[in-house]
């Protein structure tokens, strides 16, 4: 059973600002962690390889600073990790991100399942997962809360949805994205800490996945953040004064003034 | 302070105050009340490889050292000194195997010790055996196909919960000390019983209680090294032991150090924290100096030990000594700078006394550890006489 987790680095605050020009995250002097949601599918594919052998890949598009969250993946016990590195893959939305991940799973093809996170903790678009598996034409369930059984090629399992779950059963390859219920993730080991300080981790750019360049990163983006911003909050408070009688005047009054009653 | 670690040792340390903190630091104040051996959390240690820190690398291990033990044990024991004493005594349960036992005794053992998949424990302790070891009387007779064991050992640490045991029994009890023998045997083997679990002051996470042996027959593969070692194979093994004690003493006076400053902080009486009151910064600095002292000579004694010099019961001693005092001090005061809400239950520096205690009393109490260094002094004086 070999299985593909797709993760990605995330910066590990929730002090985050944002560039004023680019209206993307400044990722400078930030600690970066593994997307909080993404452990669970790190842990789910070791949980898998040591229920069915096989080997579990990381894949990660990013930065060369991304490195470190495949180093720390293969610490906790996946058996290796591959960069999607390059400057064309710069300022990429969640299609142009799908679809350089795509690419790249083509190339580590044959694997039986793809495991991805729910959504990030910075984008909180929970698209990626979906859009791959449409790019690779291969099914796909969300919201994984457990993986029953996996047999013959098949795999039954829970998903979450509102209001219970539901069981579902997929022919593989398929691709799955899970939720923070479906596991507790392990601590690191001394050994993986060790394999993850010695660990090649290829990186691929535009000319390894055989892509056009138009169609990943910025270029190949449907869609442009034009601005990011907090709401602004002008809420006032006001409080009344004097006896109840008073005060209930004041706030009939000041309700009326606003058309609210 | 600085002390030069390897990169390899910043890693376990590190990954054992991880253990520590998101592992037992929730459970801790449980494990203590209901006396619970911390089985969870022996699967998180074995998972993260930390019991293969004390076993060599050909049997699966990493092939730490006395150092790299003990910078796990202090981890541990900053934040619970009973589950230290769970992790710890499976390496004094397994050098004596990896010290004497022969090639195939430790590849029978020592990967399932190292996988965390059996536990070990070590047994000495007798009734009317404490501080005078020597006086153990429980026989393993030579009969047709191995030894016959009788007797009982107390206040044995992860009695019932381990799956090996090193014992220390009379082989020839006509010579006595000269007569002992280590003997590893295994739970389950028939005549093989547990007895009393004792209640403890403190490291309760821990379990402690009696191995009794009535006509359990081990086969004579289990004999570890030469018959009438087993006194001096012991002695060998403490002075190797010692500085983890000292570590686990280190580890809980940094708790509740820790405990101590925070507390001081937020603390306000007369308008102010009671950490800007001069007779509490004095406290909390003279704690920090010997805890600091304690770990200095704790990681001294433990590189001495690693460097394979064969006269260490000194400086193995003094290092176990110092720290159990310091720990027995620093929480002492820590619990003062608490005041009534250290005294409580609810917080955690009334255990991290209880469980100091005991670092002043096994392996060794200090009283006897000092006579042990004192004369050492007398045998040098002697010699330049």
């Amino acid at each position: 059973m070999n299985v593909v987790v797709c993760l990605k680095q995330v910066p590990g605050t929730t002090q985050v600002k944002i560039d004023p020009e680019t209206n993307t995250l400044i990722r400078e002097g930030i600690e970066n962690i593994i997307n909080p949601f993404d452990t669970y599918a790190i842990e789910e594919g070791v949980r898998l390889r040591e229920r069915f052998g096989g080997k579990v890949t990381v894949i990660s598009m990013g930065p060369t600073q991304a490195e470190a969250a495949l180093r720390e993946a293969i610490s906790l016990g996946a058996d290796k990790g591959v960069l999607l590195s390059d400057a064309a893959f710069a300022g990429a939305d969640t299609w142009a991100t799908s679809c350089t991940l795509s690419m790249a799973l083509r190339k580590l093809e044959p694997y039986d399942l793809v495991v991805c996170g729910r959504q990030t903790l910075d984008g909180d678009t929970g698209q990626v997962g979906p859009q791959l598996a449409e790019m690779l034409c291969l099914p796909f369930i969300a919201y994984v809360n457990r993986i029953e059984e996996i047999a013959d090629g098949k795999m039954r399992v829970r998903r979450m949805v509102e209001d219970g779950y539901e069981v579902m059963e997929s022919h593989l390859p398929a691709v799955i994205t899970v939720v923070k219920e479906i596991n507790t993730p392990r601590l690191p080991s001394l050994r993986g800490i060790a394999r993850s300080k010695s660990a090649s981790i290829p990186v691929w750019g535009v000319k390894d996945l055989n892509v056009d360049p138009d169609k990943v990163g910025m270029a190949g983006s449907f869609t442009r953040v034009v601005k990011i911003f907090s709401p602004q909050q002008d809420r006032q408070g006001e409080i009344f004064q004097g006896d109840i009688e008073k005060q209930v005047d004041c706030l009939i009054g000041r309700l009326k003034d606003n058309g609210l009653i | 302070m600085e002390y030069f670690l390897t990169e390899e040792q910043k890693t376990i340390k590190s990954l054992a105050r991880r253990i520590a903190e998101e592992k037992i630091l929730p459970v801790r104040a449980e494990l203590d009340e209901k006396e619970e051996f911390p089985w969870a959390i022996i699967k998180d240690l074995a998972d993260a490889d930390m019991f293969r820190v004390f076993i060599p690398e050909e049997y699966e291990g990493l092939g730490g050292g006395c150092l790299e033990l003990c910078l796990v044990v202090e981890e541990l024991s900053r934040v619970c000194g009973g589950v230290a004493t769970t992790y710890a005594v499976n390496a004094l349960g397994s050098y004596t195997l990896i010290e004497y036992g022969t090639e195939e005794q430790k590849r029978k053992y020592l990967p399932d010790i190292a996988a965390g998949k059996r536990l070990t424990a070590f047994a000495i302790s007798e009734a009317t055996a404490g501080s005078d070891a020597s006086a153990i009387k429980m026989t393993a007779d030579k009969v047709e196909g191995g030894y016959l064991l009788n007797g009982t050992k107390q206040f044995i640490t992860n009695a019932g919960e381990a799956e090996l045991y090193t014992v220390i029994v009379l082989t020839d009890k006509t010579r006595g000390a000269r007569g002992a023998s280590a003997i590893f045997v295994e739970k389950d083997t028939p005549g093989f019983t547990f007895g009393k679990k004792e209640k403890k002051m403190g490291i309760r996470a821990s379990a402690t209680g009696e191995l009794v042996f009535r006509n359990c027959l081990v086969p004579q593969e289990n004999l570890i090294g030469k018959e009438g070692l087993g006194f001096i194979q012991a002695l060998r093994l403490f002075d190797r032991s010692r500085p983890g004690i000292g570590a686990q003493a280190v580890g809980i006076a940094q708790g509740a150090l820790e405990m101590a400053v925070d507390y001081a902080q937020q603390r306000v009486q007369f308008d102010h924290p009671i950490i800007t009151q001069p007779v509490v910064q004095d406290m909390l600095a003279e704690m920090a100096i010997q805890t600091e002292a304690a770990r200095a000579l704790v990681y001294a004694a433990a590189r001495m030990v690693d460097s394979g010099a064969r006269k260490i019961t000194e400086e193995s001693a003094m290092a176990k000594v110092f720290a159990s005092d310091v720990a027995m001090r620093v929480t002492t005061d820590a619990l003062q700078v608490c005041g009534g809400t250290g005294y409580m239950k609810d917080y955690p520096v009334e255990k991290m006394m209880r469980d100091a205690k005991i670092t002043q009393i096994y392996e060794g109490a200090n009283q006897i550890l000092r006579n042990a260094i004192a004369v050492e002094l007398r045998k040098r004086k002697a010699k330049t006489e």
